[in-house]
């Protein structure tokens, strides 16, 4: 049996994941100058809500900090400080610290005794200057603007409700009725479970608990009666009024109302920690929204995820089997096997759906790290965000944030001129990074577009060579420039800092990424900034695949980097000098890659008259004509891992299950593209001389 | 025999292994194997780590692979490669037919196939009829074979398929010609 507490510990850690994207999202607003009431008062909860769980496990540094800064909010939301620019910095900083201290109370850790100390005195000295000390805040004000003005005529009532036994007869339910008396004003609940008798004895259908309410509200008692006025015959039912309220020391009591909050329908789960709570304010009850969404375990999702791969392989396997049948004779069942695939598809796409999720959760990681990076450089930068809804497969999510980290990083660190440069240049001081996510094509693109000094291509191209990258007379467009420091071990950080230039670069970048299917490229103007680009499939269970012939076997190419189909006439396929062949296709020479000779397959057809050319785009935009025997057809693939069993293949992406339950691989385009370069290398390295690589074959072949 | 008799045999060999300890050197512990053949010599691999045989059926090669991995097949959802322990012992290459079979066995987190050409009994061995193998000690490449046994007069070596298709650490079998 699990601890209840640890139970509910795991539920609060789960919300504070969730309110600290709230908070820190409703930072930003107010920092872009958004100062709407109702962002205030989220922004204000979301702490309120930390401080109140908190609270209640007793974690106290926490407690303590939160409260500072929900004192702080709470000055903001009712007006008595403005907006500023210097507070913003402050609140920002706090919200690290904050989730600094949610982390270490999750992972059980402790903390320094001085940690966030200083901007907890920032925030101190902010409230000192409003006039009233934060200690006598704490004794005065409620943290509820709402309830501040209702208190100035509210009354305190105490209500003993003790239920007959028989009260579930008569169908009431003591919960409804609280919640009833949590809207009339500020509640506190004690619950007696004295009553409760041995579980032998135990009547299920009756009720054995009484409760003690405090009840803080501008209403009289006859509201109050009111509420009870169903289940009056089946209770004792007590009001004694206690007069005109003056708020008490209101803050322990209201650290721990956060997280009862929303476990309050289980008194019975666990009596012995129950503690008087405060039920929903009616300020947040007029907000309460039924929640639309539930939390369900991944790994029921990701089994749902996998039957429907299995249910969409047999649907392929039905169809092909069903394609040999007569319509005339079997019309009903065709139209059925039609009918089945339709709906699968929409049900993969359905279950898809369920995994997706907006980008939000890995950008909203970004804004602290160009905060912590801009401090630490002592640069100034914004980092202004778009389509942070724009969802994606998990699968993909949970893989693109490394990267992006990096990216950002890179574009504080190498992008971003210091402010005196950025000045001089005619900038204005604060660099801007625009990070946006969109879908396009079935694919969702990511940019990393900043206005700094862009790439040098004088440096780089120096770097390079003096990497031994290039070859010194190498004659490099700038896109070719651009490109090369996505090579390994390439650096231009002048010196290396601590932030980035550590050796792993935009190589591994565009590992990771082309590791996810997808693809990544930059533009770049020099005094103007650079702009990355990555496009990502939506998911990496699923995608739309051409199924080839290549001699006797079928390999699938992803059908997103399909260009067209053609079978070319013999005039138009020509040679190269190093026995490669290309290709004339829109107005432009195309190499021919021959697939049969990359995977080694006997029996294909050589010549790309004879059989099919399939041009597809590559990394960087680069057109290459595949060499298949034939196509066979068009279908959705499910993605299986080759990696899970065995090892990576070079020139194989995974593999999938065709309809006739045999394996088929699928083609990595990008690797096809180094290993067709490669095949260049060998060709320069059967020269007489040696046979060992030389670094000029491997350069010419690296820059392709 | 079937898939049933194999997993039923696991279950009670389970617990058996349990009381016997895996501690090397200790004596009295009774372990099964199956055996099988390629040509005319007889391998076995420990029972517990097999969990299936399959009659072969044809794989679809993987490109730039070592001689010996023949494919990847479709296990009921899942990729599962396929090694020729004949090519893997550098004995040549099989040409499957009906009657050979893939022993599919489970390592750590991999399961893989390997491929035969017939399974020949089940063995019950006692740990101390286990013989160590000559010029284990010299040749590191014989690090695969966890013994000898002998069965009716017929020499078996017991093979640990781990260290002969760990993608991981495959060491290179002198005998090997990849």
């Amino acid at each position: 049996m699990s601890d209840p507490m640890e139970q509910f510990k795991v539920i609060f850690f789960e919300e504070c994941s969730d309110l600290l994207i709230s908070l820190e999202e409703g930072l930003m607003q107010l920092q872009a100058g958004d100062c709407d009431e109702e962002v205030v008062h989220s922004v204000f909860r979301a702490v309120h809500s930390i401080k109140g769980g908190a609270g209640a496990f007793g974690f106290d540094r926490l407690v303590s900090f939160a409260h500072i800064q929900e004192t702080l909010l709470d000055d903001i939301r009712s007006g008595a400080l403005e907006v500023e620019q210097a507070y913003m910095t402050v609140l920002l900083q706090a919200f690290d610290i904050l989730s600094e201290l949610v982390g270490a109370a999750q992972r059980d850790e402790e903390v320094a005794d001085d940690f966030g100390g200083d901007v907890a005195k920032a925030m101190k000295a902010i409230l000192d200057q409003t006039g009233v000390p934060l200690a006598e805040k704490n004794a005065t004000k409620k943290p509820d603007i709402e309830t501040d003005t209702a208190e100035k005529n509210a009354r305190l009532f105490r209500i003993l409700f003790k239920p007959y036994a028989e009260l579930f007869q008569r169908a009431n339910e003591p919960i409804l009725l609280i919640r009833e008396l949590g809207t009339l004003g500020d509640l506190t609940v004690a619950l007696d479970v004295s009553d409760v008798p041995d579980i032998e004895e135990m009547e299920a259908e009756h009720a054995y608990f009484s409760w003690d309410f405090s009840l803080i509200t501008e209403y009289d008692e006859a509201a109050i009666r009111e509420v009870f006025e169903f289940v009056e015959d089946d209770c004792d039912l007590q009001i004694t009024d206690h007069g005109v309220y003056l708020s008490p020391e209101a803050f322990v009591e209201d650290a721990q109302a956060g997280l009862f909050e929303d476990i309050e329908d289980e008194p019975d789960a666990s009596p012995d920690v129950l503690k008087p709570r405060k039920a929903v304010k009616p300020a947040k009850s007029g907000e309460a929204v039924v929640s639309q969404s539930i939390r369900v375990e991944l790994d029921k999702v990701d089994t749902l995820v996998n039957m429907v791969g299995e249910l969409v392989i047999t649907q392929a396997m039905l169809r092909e089997q069903g394609g040999e049948l007569l319509v005339e004779q079997y019309p009903n069942l065709v139209q059925g096997i039609e009918d089945l695939s339709r709906h699968i598809r929409d049900l993969q796409d359905c279950v898809m759906a369920i995994r997706a999720q907006p980008v939000k959760s890995v950008f909203s990681r970004m804004p602290r790290l160009v905060r912590e990076l801009t401090a630490s450089l002592g640069k100034k930068a914004r980092l202004v965000m778009s389509g942070e809804d724009t969802e994606v497969d998990k699968t993909v999510t949970e893989r693109i944030g490394d990267p992006l980290m990096h990216m950002i990083r890179n574009s504080v660190d190498h992008g971003l001129e210091m402010p005196d440069v950025r000045a001089k240049a005619g900038k204005s001081e604060e660099g801007v990074i625009n990070l946006s996510a969109f879908h396009r094509g079935g694919r969702i693109f990511i940019e990393i577009a900043d206005d700094g000094a862009g790439i040098n291509k004088k440096i780089v191209l120096e770097k390079a060579i003096a990497n031994g990258l290039v070859s010194p007379d190498a004659n490099l467009s700038d896109e070719e420039i651009n490109n090369l420091i996505f090579m390994p071990g390439f650096s231009t950080a002048e010196s290396v800092t601590n932030v980035s230039g550590r050796g792993v670069g935009m190589d591994v970048v565009r590992k990771n990424i082309q590791s996810l299917g997808g693809r990544i490229s930059i533009r770049s103007e020099e005094g103007k900034g650079s702009k990355f680009t990555m496009s990502l499939p939506l998911t990496l269970a699923v995608m739309d695949g051409m199924v080839v012939d290549i001699g006797p076997e079928k390999y699938i190419l992803p059908l997103v980097n399909i260009i067209q189909t053609l079978r070319p006439g013999k005039e138009d396929v020509n040679s190269l000098p190093d026995g490669r062949n290309v290709m004339m296709f829109r107005g432009e020479y195309i190499l021919l890659v021959p697939l049969y000779d990359l995977y080694h397959i006997d029996n294909a057809i050589e010549n790309p008259c004879e059989g099919l050319v399939v041009v597809v785009e590559g990394d960087g935009g680069v057109l290459m004509g595949f060499i298949v025997d034939d196509l066979v057809n068009q279908q959705q693939v499910v993605i299986k891992s080759l990696e899970a069993n065995y090892a990576l293949v070079e020139g194989v992406s995974g593999a999938t299950i065709l309809g006739n339950g045999r394996v088929s691989l699928i083609v990595d385009i990008s690797t096809i593209q180094d290993m067709s370069a490669n095949q260049l290398r060998k060709f320069q390295s059967a020269s007489p001389e040696t046979n060992k690589i030389s670094p000029q074959a491997q350069i010419s072949s690296e820059i392709h | 025999m079937t898939t049933q008799e194999n997993d039923d045999q696991t279950l009670m060999e389970q617990t058996n292994i349990e009381q016997a300890s895996d501690i090397s050197g200790q004596k009295g512990g009774i372990k099964q194997y199956i055996s099988f053949n390629v040509g005319k010599e007889l391998y076995a691999v420990e029972i517990t780590t097999v969990r299936e045989i399959k009659g072969w059926i044809p794989a679809t090669s993987l490109p730039n692979s070592p001689d010996y991995m023949r494919g990847v097949i479709n296990m009921r959802g899942v990729i599962v490669p396929v090694f020729d322990l004949r090519t893997r012992f550098s004995r040549g290459h099989t040409e499957p037919g009906k009657s050979h079979v893939v022993i599919i066995v489970k390592l750590d987190e991999r399961t893989i196939g390997i491929l035969v050409d017939a399974v020949s009994d089940i063995l019950t061995i006692p740990q101390e009829d286990i013989l160590s193998v000559p010029d284990k000690d010299v040749n590191p490449e014989y690090a695969f074979m966890e013994g000898l046994v002998s069965v009716e007069d017929k020499m078996v070596a017991i093979i640990k398929p781990r260290m002969l298709f760990d993608m991981n650490s495959i060491p290179d079998l002198g005998v090997a010609a990849a």
